[in-house]
């Protein structure tokens, strides 16, 4: 088993969260009545740290990622980002990569991924420029100048991948980045991310119904319950610990996997 | 397929359809069903296009500036409203009924006013055109500007996008097929209400052709001023279909926006 470096094993106590979220709760007016989707959320993100977070369909995953985002305010509770609660704050402390690709269909590739360069302010020259390199070294290269329906599922991921890394925020909020995929196409773009995360290290916080892709991407799981979501446990990840045929196989990795359906359940 | 195949499958069928329904017409004509000067054979009214080719010309010029300077007008006019009411609610419940409740006033009563106004010349015309046009082009632009998927703004914002770089990056590019939509259907009736606003009084113009060879009884000649304007209408939109396949080529493989 790899090492872990020490800052993700121990934060300093005297560092500031990247995330730190306090009894958080969100309730939508329905013409039913009132839904509760997330009561008394807690927990606090080590920054460079990989998060995830399981949970049934409809546990209010999403809604804590885009209250996270500084797309929506909670109810209740409080959000920190790099310890800022301010929306507008958080709006640019991190960047939110959503189930669906969204990629602009009167741009080519590589001004889809440049799109994150302009919006922060960088010509359109530039913004390519910036956009080739990440593509250089993430192997789309060849992909560049293509259309997005001119590309399989799998690249159109990748590309919106390469947009969201090139908003350059610290935090990385990643809605199911996998989930429309197929199984083998998941399973390569998973591989492909961890690459991804090494050669640019962030602190992700990555939300999934899959309990197994939580646990080999992430370093730390969140289990929630289903409506109102609660964090029901809390487990270690196995991230970069060895080879994907070893690590799942491993006698923990099932006891893990385990203890969150244990959670879910 | 072949370029001559794929021309026949095209258009053979509506041109043989119009050869067919000329012969007819040719027949009825010379066969002395109908009055001349009630309904000219075909080959009168190519004979009227060829001999008074040197006044058709000219007043054909002078309807085709009224209808691109109109329609230029109600486009620049029409777009920029349409983005005024996407991004002010205010301004939408306060101007969007007043643009509706503007087209149930009827041209026929506005185009004499705008005549003692402005005279004989170009304006009024210019005016009447631009009022017919300017409708769709506001309503299609202002449905394909509200039509963008939700999801997509939160990814803008998310990336750092504020409402004018959403109106520049995302929504402005997916409403043109719209705005091309209502551009379509603009230029069709354009040259109607060019001829509309030449008939309540001009000097010039195919209206003008059409409303003195009426009185003096040259059938021929109005039908021929009529040819004019129909080949004037389909030229145009032949023209802004050319323009939006070149502008929007994305729009035949959309899927969202």
């Amino acid at each position: 088993m790899a090492v872990r470096t020490p800052e993700r094993e121990s934060p300093r106590a005297s560092a500031t969260p990247a995330v730190s979220v306090d009894a958080l709760g969100k309730v939508f007016p329905t013409r039913r009545g009132p839904v509760e989707a997330l009561a008394g959320v807690g927990f606090a993100i080590a920054p460079g740290a990989v998060v995830g977070i399981v949970g049934p369909s409809g546990c209010g995953k999403s809604t804590l990622l885009e209250i996270v985002a500084g797309l929506q305010e909670p109810s209740s509770g409080q959000v920190r980002v790099n310890g800022r609660t301010a929306a507008a704050e958080r709006l640019r402390a991190c960047v939110l990569m959503p189930q669906r690709d969204l990629l602009l269909p009167w741009r080519s590739a590589l001004d889809n991924a440049g799109l994150a360069r302009e919006l922060q302010g960088d010509g359109r020259k530039e913004a390519r420029r910036r956009a080739a390199e990440l593509f250089a070294r993430f192997g789309l290269e060849e992909f560049g100048s293509a259309r997005p329906h001119e590309l399989s599922g799998g690249m159109r991921q990748r590309v919106a991948f390469a947009r969201t890394l090139l908003a350059e925020r610290p935090l990385l909020l990643l809605d199911e980045p996998f989930a429309s995929l197929d199984a083998i196409t998941r399973a390569e773009l998973q591989e492909w991310t961890l690459g991804a995360l090494a050669a640019e290290p962030r602190t992700v916080l990555l939300v999934t119904h899959d309990i197994e892709e939580a646990l080999y991407l992430c370093d730390r799981v969140l289990v929630l319950s289903s409506r109102p979501g609660q964090v029901r446990a809390g487990l270690r990840g196995v991230q970069g610990e060895g080879a994907r045929s070893e690590v799942v196989t491993s006698e923990e990795f099932a006891q893990l996997r385990h203890r969150a359906l244990e959670a879910l359940a | 397929m072949s370029i001559a195949r794929r021309l026949a499958r095209d258009w053979g069928p509506p041109a043989a359809l119009v050869a067919l329904a000329l012969l007819a017409w040719e027949l009825a004509a010379r066969g002395g069903w109908v009055e001349d000067y009630l309904l000219p054979a075909p080959t009168e009214v190519g004979q009227a296009l060829v001999e008074d080719r040197r006044l058709l010309l000219e007043d054909t010029w002078v309807t085709a500036q009224e209808v691109l300077a109109g329609f230029a007008l109600a486009l620049a006019a029409g777009a920029a409203l349409a983005v005024l009411l996407h991004v002010s609610e205010i301004a939408r419940r306060a101007v969007y009924p007043l643009v509706v409740a503007s087209q149930a006033v009827p041209i026929v009563v506005i185009a004499p006013i705008l005549v003692i106004w402005f005279g004989f010349g170009m304006t009024p015309k210019l005016i009447v055109i631009a009022l017919i046009c300017f409708f769709p082009i506001v309503v299609n632009t202002l449905d394909g500007l509200r039509a963008v998927d939700p999801a997509h703004v939160k990814m803008l914002r998310t990336l750092g996008a504020g409402r004018w770089a959403t109106l520049r990056r995302l929504e402005g590019p997916a409403a043109l097929p719209y705005l091309f939509s209502g551009a379509k259907i603009a230029v069709a009736v354009a040259v109607i209400g060019a001829v509309f606003g030449e008939l309540v009084g001009s000097d010039a113009g195919l209206g003008h052709v059409i409303q003195v060879g009426m009185a003096q009884l040259l059938t021929a000649r109005v039908f021929a001023a009529v040819a004019i304007l129909s080949a004037m209408a389909i030229a145009l939109f032949a023209l802004l279909s050319a323009a939006e396949r070149l502008a929007v080529p994305w729009a035949r493989h959309r899927s969202a926006p």
